[in-house]
């Protein structure tokens, strides 16, 4: 089983090398969008450092919606999925290593990104800490919800689109607690509460995000 | 070893086949024949599971291969290469055909890979990225699994000749043969004529079924 697993997630890490164009625009957008808001909002140094964590997170978790599709695509189009629907093993364990892959190539990244777009408002060094923290668990969590909605709507035409409607809603209490883990570290109540809760829901998503995700797959490789 | 019972299958409004009742055992060439649009890869991904049968059901060693306890079992003695060859074209032969090995759960060594590679003929483009290989090469590349498969009891193979060349397609048919003398079962679908000694070879004609029978 660990084989597998390890398996899957080597050869989507390798992928995702290979195809390092996909990663690298996932991050020049979250770069792009963070940098713009300094540049709209002014230089007012105190409203920036309050609105830093809602948009930092704002944008990752944009950037990471727009990965979401080749979590599955190009595997639906070439038939590996189907070798995967066959394994011999969950096809849940095979979309947790394809989640945990996604999650390196975005999640990680961004969350080792945001330290440095978070110099661009001022935020302290200790709320960068919290703001990390809470991306670094949160981030997890972005990657089992969009494969569970990448899953849902595979081979649909507006995949996109109809994905990114499904996830907001699941998206709001990660954003919610994530940013306002900061903006309680901020305002002194510590950004413990915060964090637990995300680390709860992380707990919560890891089992049944890839058991929803691999019965959806079932679906999309039975009407192909 | 397999056998189906009552299956049907419909596409939209349109019933492909219905009431089929097959049996394969161990040593048999079973052909499913039939024009375009027939059913014939709907009738192979019913068997390996991929597709659910719109009525009736498909049994692995007696146990249907629905419940999820039967499935992996099944999936363990059973090899499957669809139509799509599933290579990315960023890999090379190699790391497609390791990435495939495990996939389904067989030991990715890289010697048997490489023997596999070197008896379809494709050592010497082993290190190339797929995206340059023909559609034949390409077809090889997944054919390939066949080797590393030998112990796999059950083989469907959809359209397993397309794109090969005249002596790839005699060493497939090569193997499919040795897979059967050795025990195993082969449900396959082509086009043309096997070369395979006709009395091993069971056909399933979807065109012509009268109530489930192939006549």
């Amino acid at each position: 089983m660990l084989s597998l697993f390890a398996g899957v997630l080597a050869r989507d890490l390798r992928l995702a090398l290979r195809r390092r164009g996909d990663v690298l625009n996932t991050l020049a957008f979250f770069v792009m969008v963070t940098s713009l808001f300094p540049l709209g909002v002014g230089a007012d140094s105190k409203l920036l450092a309050a609105i830093a964590p809602g948009i930092l997170w704002v944008a990752a978790l944009l950037a990471a919606m727009l990965s979401f599709a080749r979590l599955f695509d190009s595997d639906y189009a070439d038939g590996t999925l189907e070798q995967m629907a066959l394994a011999a093993e969950p096809l849940a364990l095979i979309v947790l290593a394809k989640a945990a892959a996604h999650w390196v190539t975005t999640g990680l990244l961004l969350s080792l990104l945001a330290p440095v777009m978070g110099l661009q408002f001022g935020l302290t060094g200790a709320l960068t800490g919290t703001l990390c923290l809470s991306l670094l668990l949160g981030t997890p969590l972005l990657s089992l919800l969009g494969a569970v909605a990448a899953a849902l709507t595979l081979g649909l035409r507006g995949a996109g689109v109809l994905s990114a409607l499904l996830l907001m809603p699941l998206f709001v209490p990660v954003l919610i607690f994530g940013s306002g883990a900061v903006a309680a570290a901020d305002s002194g109540t510590g950004a413990q509460s915060h964090l637990l809760l995300l680390g709860g829901l992380l707990m919560l998503a890891l089992p049944l995000a890839p058991l929803a995700a691999s019965a959806a797959l079932r679906l999309a490789v039975d009407s192909a | 070893m397999l056998e189906t019972l009552g299956v049907a299958c419909s596409r939209g409004d349109r019933t492909l086949f219905s009431q089929l009742d097959l049996s394969l055992g161990g040593g048999r060439l079973l052909r499913v024949m039939g024009a375009n649009g027939s059913g014939k890869t709907s009738l192979l991904r019913i068997l390996c599971g991929l597709r659910a049968p719109n009525a009736g059901e498909v049994r692995w060693r007696g146990a249907p291969i629905a419940s999820s306890e039967a499935r992996e079992g099944f999936h363990r003695e059973l090899l499957y290469i669809g139509h799509l060859n599933g290579l990315k074209d960023e890999f090379s032969a190699m790391e497609n055909l390791a990435a495939s090995a495990v996939l389904a759960g067989m030991a990715s060594d890289p010697m048997p890979l490489r023997r596999a590679l070197e008896r379809m003929e494709l050592a010497h483009i082993a290190g190339l990225p797929a995206r340059h290989l023909s559609q034949g090469q390409k077809r090889r590349v997944a054919l390939a699994r066949l080797l590393l498969a030998a112990d796999r009891p059950l083989w469907i193979l959809d359209e397993p000749f397309n794109a090969l060349d005249a002596k790839a397609v005699a060493l497939v048919e090569q193997v499919l043969a040795a897979h059967a003398a050795a025990g195993g079962a082969v449900v396959f679908t082509t086009h043309f004529e096997p070369a395979i000694p006709a009395a091993r070879i069971d056909r399933l004609d979807l065109d012509r079924m009268q109530d489930g029978q192939p006549c």
